[in-house]
């Protein structure tokens, strides 16, 4: 078996995403490949030829994958697919763009967000919000797969010696062109990659009361998210949206606060290790998820959380 | 110009669904169906664009059987001008829903396919992006924002980290995010006309396409539970269980 990893990237660093996919290739077993595509990216590759059991780095460098453009991507991808057994990629927003085009040109039918690997051809994914896992067997010659991350702990990232090659492929669709990207811009942890994460709910009233979370975050070193609520009543942006259909965090603590705990956000985050509950309302559904819940109006309480720690 | 817009009839957002207790598949007996949320905002888009003056027509379309032309009435009453079903009794996996849709693409030749980015039963978030390869079109996924352009469509994406925007040539497939729009809600003349619109129904067969599944569910169970937790009386109760119990603060 061979695998060929994509590596998650922004042209000058590689994305802790890539150590659990990575992680989940090592499972299936076989040689793996990584592939950095992008503009720039040679620190990209140099991080990845250092994971272990990496046996070669693919280097497309290019300013066609700069952004990386899911047309381009996936037409490289298709190019380089042949001799493969496993094609794998983070199920980031980045590999839910391009991975089913690979599928559809290869035709085969993708295993999107895989949570656990049974064997080779054999997979866990989760189905309706998490409620139910769904163990499923690809008869596809090709594995086309998105891996959820929290499903697999991040692989070493030093101590290997992959080879880089450099592949000149240029697979430039000119269908689609990058106008702009807003990163929003924060000293805080990634939320998918925080070890805290304390969240906000329809109880935060507004948007500006979500700063009341920020003194909690410093001192935890936390990320903080929200519930859909929050974001459908316009409070934070999307991005902070953890969820079905959302962001999946399993950090080692959740903070959920004045969210009541809809089944589309307990998808989002009931693999958390520590699961803490603030809600006024004692009937709430996110209690019967907590392992510490706490009856109580939040703006009194996180202040005197603040306080104490 | 013609927009086409996906479909699916879906079990409603608010069930929650538990796997059978012999593992064969979810538990669906008398849970209440919906259109996807999603696809109900991908017809919202669309009829805008339309009453915007960007197009003269709206086309829903689902891969499903025949109830799924609830779902279909639904698009009409919302605004869709007609509808397509394609109509099989099998499951269709996102690649084989693709393959129908290409069908349909190529008798309809739309300007603008939107369809909503992932479907709340099988969570693949594939069909989009497997049409738009089968089609060699460019494709603005998880879109937030549409703006149509002179033979373009500028689509603001809503990625890891922030936002994205992206120019694409026309055709174009979108599929889209939370935020794009808040659907409209059907008013009960809109329901009554629907009734009347144009709903075409084809056979799976009848397109001579092989929609077989390339994946065995070999089972369906529930996720782990939770151990039961327990209530803190108050701050302090907290913060020393959280130091000195669960040990995930220091």
């Amino acid at each position: 078996m061979s695998i060929l990893v994509i590596a998650e990237h922004d042209n000058s660093e590689l994305k802790g995403a890539t150590l659990n996919t990575v992680a989940a290739a090592k499972e299936i077993g076989g040689d793996i490949d990584i592939l950095v595509a992008g503009m720039d990216c040679e620190s990209v590759a140099d991080s990845a030829s250092q994971i272990p059991g990496v046996s070669n780095v693919l280097l497309a460098n290019k300013e066609t994958y700069k952004n990386s453009l899911a047309e381009n991507l996936g037409n490289l991808i298709v190019e380089l697919s042949d001799g493969y057994s496993h094609i794998m990629a983070p199920a980031t927003t980045n590999g839910k763009n391009f991975m089913p085009r690979v599928a559809a040109k290869l035709d085969v039918s993708q295993i999107s967000d895989i949570s656990a690997v049974i064997s080779d051809d054999t997979f866990e994914r989760p189905i309706y919000a998490g409620n139910c896992i769904a163990t499923v067997q690809s008869t596809d010659s090709i594995k086309a797969i998105t891996v959820r991350t929290t499903g697999f702990d991040a692989c070493e990232s030093s101590g290997g010696s992959a080879s880089i090659n450099s592949i000149e492929n240029d697979t430039n669709a000119g269908v689609s062109s990058f106008v702009k990207e807003e990163i929003a811009e924060s000293d805080r942890p990634e939320l998918t990659a925080a070890e805290v994460v304390i969240s906000g709910g329809r109880g935060m009233q507004n948007g500006d009361n979500f700063s009341l979370l920020n003194g909690i975050a410093d001192k935890l070193g936390a990320a903080i998210g929200a519930s859909r609520a929050a974001v459908d009543s316009g409070f934070v942006p999307n991005d902070m949206q953890v969820g079905q259909t959302g962001k999946i965090v399993a950090p080692d603590l959740y903070i959920a606060v004045g969210i009541s705990g809809a089944i589309q956000h307990l998808a989002g985050m009931k693999d958390s290790k520590v699961i803490v509950a603030i809600n006024k309302d004692e009937e709430a559904p996110i209690f019967s998820v907590a392992d510490y819940g706490l009856v109580a109006d939040l703006f009194e309480a996180l202040p005197e959380l603040e306080a104490k720690l | 110009m013609k927009v086409l817009v996906p479909v699916k009839r879906v079990v409603d957002y608010n069930v929650k669904v538990r796997a059978k207790s012999d593992e064969s598949g979810p538990d669906l007996s008398n849970a209440k169906m919906a259109i996807n949320p999603f696809c109900e905002i991908a017809i919202e888009e669309a009829v805008r664009i339309k009453e915007a003056g960007n197009a003269e027509e709206v086309i829903a379309v689902s891969v499903g059987d025949s109830s799924s032309q609830e779902q279909l009435r639904t698009c009409l009453a919302l605004g869709a001008d007609r509808a397509i079903l394609i109509e099989t009794d099998e499951f269709v996996e996102p690649l084989g829903v693709a393959k129908a849709l290409k069908e349909v693409v190529s008798r309809e030749s739309p300007d603008l396919i939107i369809l909503g980015k992932q479907a709340i039963d099988g969570d693949a978030n594939q069909t989009g992006q497997m049409l738009a390869a089968m089609l060699d079109l460019p494709q603005g996924t998880f879109a937030s924002e549409v703006e149509i352009q002179d033979g373009a469509v500028q689509v603001t994406r809503e990625i890891d980290g922030g936002l994205q925007t992206l120019s694409l040539t026309m055709p174009a497939i979108i599929t889209t995010d939370l935020r794009l729009n808040e659907p409209r809600y059907a008013s009960l003349p809109n329901i009554m006309k629907a009734k009347k619109k144009p709903l075409e129904i084809l056979s799976s067969s009848d397109l001579g396409l092989d929609l077989s599944p390339r994946q065995n569910t070999l089972k369906v169970t529930p996720p782990p539970e939770r151990a039961a937790g327990i209530m803190v009386e108050d701050i302090e109760q907290l913060v020393d269980k959280l130091k000195n119990e669960a040990k995930v603060i220091t």
